[in-house]
């Protein structure tokens, strides 16, 4: 099983995406009301990464901590910025598969590392309140639609 | 971080004059590091007092969203916190594991107060609550099994999943399960993904699961355990198996194991997968991989060599389990043979008629958790096993709510479950801001619920008391190379705490 790019805990990268500011990436977040967050964070973080270092109040965020045990640092992008992402590993598309609100062009945040070309990305939070009879398709994974 | 003082050792109780002291609107498990912090958080709402019955993930991912408008006090029956996350949560997923950091983040919240060792529903009524809270969450998971309902459901060797799952997570009430292992064939029934933990912990190399938080006596058990193959039976196919694809995943990659399948089970499975959505597809097509086509060398060397083996049986219903010649112990299971009628999710398991036996020394069911009712007072749909509810609020009852388990049935990962809490916590904010509930007049909270306590003879657990607990067991832990060597018995978490002995006016 490939390791994850971003495995260590988020917690011991802070240190090393405090470096230097001129070198940093911008990222545009949409939370889930709507509203644009804009944060800069250094090439090779995570964009959950930029999330817990900047303080990003996205409710549930990146619950695992990193580690591809969960989906609730799922982001939706454009098809282009998509495409600029790299590959995605089996793993990360399983735990994708039980996100809501899943699209052909959802990743997980903590799987997505920053790089030059993605400057001034867009990275839409998905929104997660769901009625129930949605939540239970959701939960199942898999219902017919 | 904060020293918290324990609600055991602090001063609040020595006049617990129930409606003078509601006029306290600092938390009172309060610390001078707390009070500090409030002074500069406070909000107009923050004197209103909500309460979460139940420490697991629902509960905390319900008081997470609630503190930032109120405060929280959150009862467990255990004195140890996290319900599922301790208790169901496989050894081997520590990943998993990693969400008791918010958890802890939000129990050292300055307006959350953690109470362990109360038992909602026999300490303290929902009623009693409900007169010192301005609402009560329900959140305290579902701990009844489902029943086959089948004839030798209690020979020796059968056990339930969450029975089974409990003893090796050290669950207290299931320390003394003993499971016998000494069988080459267990059948589980139920494709979930409990079904495939317990697969994927019975087949699992005695050497990957020593380094997990696995207590130890299982662990011993577990390295003397015959078990070669575990069979995985569901009663309709595989377009409706209920486990998801990690978990299934794991199985196929499960070192020194062979997939043992069906290949004729999946007929036709090629011709659905183009009109169903990505993550039936994706884990479909896992199976049908594993099933049907032929494996390249490396895995085919590597089926070769396993010594243990796994496989998923489709399209069969429990009829009866069967005793071996001593009459006690079980020795097979037989089986009706069913037919789909329908298609998808929504599709009937009918039986054929046909009938087959399956031999196997051990008998895991993992059909299903069910909430069980706490109280008479609360509304109970005993069908579904839920607290009928709208959006998280119980109906006909109001300044009452539920969430997790209880209030959807117990379906989904922790993401689920998350959202489902901020949910219902996202309720109670709106109706104690629109007026639906009184927000207005005071309420005691822990300050009125604490003397009852003290009367009835219960010694509530903090938050540090746990902590004090959770040192221990890593102490334990790193003593055989563990992350976590658990306490199984109540007795011994609280002896653990020495102020317990201190009693709850002091």
């Amino acid at each position: 099983m490939g390791l994850p790019p971003s495995s260590s805990p988020t917690g011991l990268r802070r240190a090393a995406s405090q470096s230097s500011s001129d070198n940093k990436v911008t990222v545009h977040f949409v939370n889930r009301d709507g509203e644009k967050i804009t944060a800069k964070g250094s090439p090779g973080d995570s964009l959950l990464d930029l999330v817990i270092n900047e303080d990003l109040d996205f409710d549930g965020f990146g619950a695992c901590e990193g580690t591809l045990a969960c989906s609730t640092c799922h982001l939706v992008f454009s098809e282009e910025v998509y495409e600029k992402l790299g590959p995605v590993t089996d793993e990360e598309m399983d735990m994708l598969d039980l996100a809501y609100g899943l699209t052909d062009t959802s990743r997980l945040g903590c799987q997505v590392c920053l790089t030059r070309a993605l400057e001034g990305m867009e990275a839409r939070v998905p929104e997660s309140v769901a009625d129930i009879r949605q939540t239970q398709d959701i939960t199942m994974g898999m219902t017919m639609k | 971080m904060a020293v918290r003082h324990s609600y055991l050792d602090r001063g609040t109780f020595t006049s617990p004059i129930f409606p003078f002291i509601s006029s306290l609107t600092r938390p009172s498990c309060w610390s001078f590091s707390d009070v500090r912090v409030i002074t500069r958080s406070a909000s107009s709402a923050a004197h209103q007092k909500v309460c979460v019955v139940g420490g697991g993930p629902a509960g905390f991912y319900t008081a997470q969203h609630l503190l930032k408008d109120v405060q929280v006090d959150i009862y467990e029956r255990l004195p140890v916190p996290f319900g599922l996350v301790r208790f169901g949560v496989a050894p081997d997923h520590p990943e998993v594991k990693n969400v008791i950091s918010t958890f802890t983040q939000t129990a050292h919240h300055a307006r959350c107060c953690y109470y362990g060792n109360v038992n909602v529903g026999t300490d303290v009524s929902v009623e009693e609550l409900r007169e010192a809270y301005h609402a009560v969450v329900l959140s305290y998971g579902a701990e009844g099994n489902r029943s086959m309902g089948v004839p030798g459901e209690d020979l020796e060797g059968v056990y339930p999943a969450k029975d089974f799952v409990g003893w090796y997570n050290g669950l207290p009430s299931n320390r003394e399960l003993n499971p016998g292992l000494d069988c080459e064939t267990a059948v589980i029934l139920g494709q979930g993904n409990v079904a495939l933990d317990v697969a994927r912990i019975l087949l699992s190399p005695i050497d990957e699961l020593k380094k997990t938080d696995i207590t130890q006596r299982s662990l011993d058990a577990l390295a003397q355990s015959q078990v070669r193959r575990v069979l995985i039976v569901g009663r309709r196919g595989p377009l409706q198996i209920a486990g998801t694809i990690k978990e299934l995943r794991e199985m196929v990659n499960l070192p020194d194991t062979k997939p043992e399948m069906v290949a004729s089970e999946f007929e036709g499975m090629a011709e659905a997968l183009k009109v169903i959505p990505r993550p039936r597809k994706r884990l479909t097509e896992l199976m049908l991989k594993t099933a049907v086509d032929p494996p390249a060398e490396k895995e085919r060397q590597r089926r070769q060599a396993a010594s243990r083996s796994w496989g998923l049986r489709f399209l069969r219903s429990p009829l009866e389990v069967l005793a071996g010649p001593d009459g006690a112990r079980v020795a097979g299971i037989r089986l009706a043979v069913n037919r789909l009628e329908g298609t998808g999710d929504g599709s009937v398991a009918v039986p054929t008629g046909e009938v087959e036996t399956m031999d196997c020394g051990l008998v895991i069911t993992s059909i299903g958790y069910k909430s069980l009712p706490i109280d008479p007072a609360v509304p109970f749909d005993p069908r579904k096993a839920i607290v009928p509810n709208s959006l998280g609020r119980v109906q006909q009852a109001a300044g009452l709510y539920c969430s997790g388990w209880l209030k959807t049935g117990p379906v989904g990962v922790i993401a689920t479950t998350m959202n489902n809490s901020f949910d219902t916590a996202h309720s109670v904010v709106e109706d104690l801001t629109s007026g639906c509930l009184d927000a207005t007049s005071a309420k005691p909270g822990s300050t009125g619920i604490g003397p009852l306590l003290d009367k009835r003879g219960v010694k509530p657990v903090s938050f540090s008391d746990w902590e004090k607990i959770n040192q221990e067991e890593r102490r334990r832990g790193a003593a055989q190379g563990k992350p976590r060597e658990k306490l199984l018995d109540v007795e011994e978490m609280l002896k653990t705490v020495p102020l317990l002995g201190r009693g709850f006016l002091m």
